[in-house]
């Protein structure tokens, strides 16, 4: 958390400075970067421009710099009540009363004896009906449908999980274990393809991948710490090889059985993908990845940003390697469903390296990802629904014009990252 | 009294390659222990070894009186390593973020409270870059960075303090601060273990000397490292001195 208004800033004649010079000195260092935090800020937000530039004292500065930090709280707390309202809508499909639920015993008693059904499916009825309002005023045909509110519920809560979790993977510089988990994931829902041919049981496909990618996460663990001096070589193996073992194992499975799945809709994503159990498999993986960050978030930033200060201080920081690569093969399989195998690192990674161009500090690299991921999933799903194009790739199209304006931006006021 | 770090007839060998030689040695709670010898002579592995961050392939090493692999009060010792740190030059990380992370080890997985935050300003304070606290690491001079790291090692309140070269690229005067500032942190009773290439500079400063060339040629009072030629017969064998009259 920034606090510059403990400080005293004394020297009031710094706020012109257009540029923060990198120089050595002591004492005017901090007032020189107030005065750029202050212009980073204006720019960065859009909104305090004029208090930024008419009033150049260090105390506008400091007002700023507050400002731009309740944007972003503002920006997060907004995105927080979206995935909320998305994790709501998601239980109540599920619970309310599905049709055919008579057949299951179990299920029939806990609508009787609980009587959860009723209402449940009262507030499911009026999410649509919300929807088919929205579909009136946008002119749309979209939101009346469950489908379409699964789908973008999803989506909701891939771009908090994705940024939030590649936050840290992007700053390890491990940005390319999402791509391969991706990849062991589609070996996972080949073997999941495998499975249902066999048993018939199609809510089984995400977790069967969910269960692969994990295996291939603490897989690709085990090799890095053992093969330390190759670096991305055991990846880019673990990469390769889970996907031709995944494409192996489909071939092989349509020579004898009827596989009814499209498999490229796992490639490159699709908004028919998203089944009712793949969007309340994201929304319980997003309540225990959040939960987890919101435990871990100093010993994974700790170890991120100095490993080995890290190791003297105790932390396992060997555990807290596997939570995190665990997390992320998790994410991936939920992401899946939406972008594809291929697509689903860009989600990891394209938001917090825009964040970074312009974030001052790590906290609010967290929030500046969350922000730009919602804002990628959210201009991607619009682009898609009014063009008729795959959502996918329309999300990474949109995350990665963030990203150029991110840059735009932080060139334009002298740079935030220094090259060194 | 318990000795901070006790080594004892420690060996280590990357792969074929032998580091250190039952190497033994003593840093008792006050010393500023100045660990010399040339390029590649093992100090920085021996004290990898002294931190736990190595395993020794022979030996025992006590952190404070325990078994350093059962060792587990992480809070005690602050590290700057010789790259600092290996993101700190990308990572958007403000300087006051760095020094709270001095505090992780206290607070485990509970909640930053008023009190650790006071202490980070404490620690901000006694190093001299209370000013540069919103800057970011990879803003900061050589010098202002390894403050910083010292900042955390003071806001954890570790009780030894152990740097691998850190004034490495840092300009004289910078550095000559960077010392009076070790002197200090010393006299007030912290214990520190500091590798330097530059034998003038840790001859000037510690009170102690370890100097090592895989095997250990000397440890004892600076005065008897000095009139003793264990300088010449450790950098005999590969390298030459790197010496700074000051």
């Amino acid at each position: 958390m920034t606090e510059n208004e403990d400080h005293d800033h004394t020297h009031d004649d710094h706020g012109d400075h257009a540029h923060d010079d990198h120089g050595h000195g002591h004492a005017d260092d901090a007032s020189d970067a107030t005065a750029v935090d202050g212009g980073i800020a204006s720019h960065g937000t859009g909104i305090d421009t004029d208090t930024a530039t008419t009033a150049p004292t260090s105390s506008s500065a400091v007002r700023t710099t507050d400002l731009r930090e309740r944007v972003q709280l503002v920006g997060v707390a907004l995105v927080g009540l979206l995935a909320a309202a998305m994790i709501g809508f998601i239980a109540l499909d599920w619970l309310r009363r599905y049709p055919g639920a008579e057949a299951f015993g179990p299920l029939e008693t806990f609508y009787t004896t609980t009587g959860i059904d009723p209402a449940a499916g009262y507030l499911f009825e009026q999410f649509l009906i919300a929807g088919a309002w929205f579909d009136y005023f946008l002119g749309t045909e979209l939101f009346q449908y469950a489908f379409m509110w699964r789908n973008l519920a999803t989506g909701v809560l891939i771009g908090v999980v994705a940024p939030l979790v590649g936050t840290y993977l992007v700053h390890r510089q491990m940005a390319l274990i999402g791509e391969t988990l991706a990849h062991t994931a589609f070996a996972g829902v080949a073997v999941g393809l495998l499975f249902i041919a066999v048993t018939g049981w199609e809510g089984a496909l995400l977790y069967i991948a969910l269960l692969v990618s994990v295996i291939g996460a603490l897989g690709v663990q085990w090799l890095t710490e053992r093969t330390n001096s190759f670096g991305d070589v055991p990846i880019a193996i673990m990469l390769t090889g889970s996907f031709a073992v995944g494409t192996l194992l489909i071939s092989w499975g349509r020579g004898f059985m009827s596989i009814g799945i499209e498999i490229e809709e796992f490639l490159f994503g699709s908004l028919s993908v998203v089944s009712a159990s793949g969007s309340r498999l994201m929304a319980m993986l997003t309540v225990g990845v959040v939960a987890v960050v919101a435990v871990t978030y100093k010993q994974l930033l700790f170890i991120t940003f100095d490993e080995q200060a890290a190791r003297v201080a105790r932390l396992n920081v060997s555990a807290y390697n596997t939570l995190l690569i665990v997390m992320t093969a998790v994410v991936v399989v939920g992401a899946m469903q939406v972008l594809g195998v291929i697509l689903v690192a860009g989600m990891l990674v394209i938001p917090v390296a825009a964040a970074s161009q312009i974030a001052r500090s790590f906290r609010e690299t967290l929030y500046l990802s969350i922000l730009f991921g919602q804002l990628s999933i959210l201009g991607g799903y619009t682009f898609a629904l009014s063009q008729s194009l795959p959502s996918g790739g329309s999300i990474i199209v949109v995350a990665i014009a963030i990203y150029l304006l991110a840059i735009a931006v932080s060139d334009r006021t002298g740079g935030t990252i220094s090259v060194h | 009294m318990k000795s901070v770090v006790d080594v004892h007839d420690v060996s280590f060998a990357y792969g074929d390659s032998p580091a250190l030689e039952d190497v033994s040695l003593t840093v008792e709670k006050g010393d500023f222990l100045g660990l010399v010898g040339p390029n590649g002579s093992g100090k920085t592995t021996l004290l990898h070894v002294m931190l736990g961050l190595l395993e020794p392939d022979t030996g025992t090493v006590e952190l404070f009186g325990q078994p350093v692999d059962s060792f587990d009060e992480g809070e005690r010792i602050g590290y700057v390593s010789q790259k600092a740190t290996d993101r700190g030059g990308t990572m958007p990380v403000t300087v006051r973020e760095c020094v709270l992370m001095g505090r992780f080890a206290h607070v485990g997985h509970g909640r930053i409270g008023d009190e650790d935050r006071l202490i980070t300003e404490d620690a901000l304070e006694t190093v001299g870059i209370a000013d540069l606290a919103d800057q970011q690491m990879n803003q900061l001079s050589g010098g202002q960075r390894q403050r910083a790291y010292i900042a955390r090692a003071l806001a954890s309140e570790a009780d030894l303090l152990a740097l691998d070269e850190p004034t490495v690229g840092v300009d004289a005067e910078s550095r000559d601060e960077f010392y009076r500032l070790l002197d200090s942190l010393n006299r007030s009773g912290i214990t520190i273990i500091l590798i330097e290439h530059d034998i003038g500079v840790v001859t000037d400063r510690a009170g102690r000397i370890a100097c090592i060339n895989t095997e250990l040629y000397h440890h004892g009072d600076t005065e008897s490292f000095v009139e003793s030629n264990a300088l010449s017969e450790a950098y005999g064998k590969t390298g030459e001195v790197v010496h700074h009259h000051h």
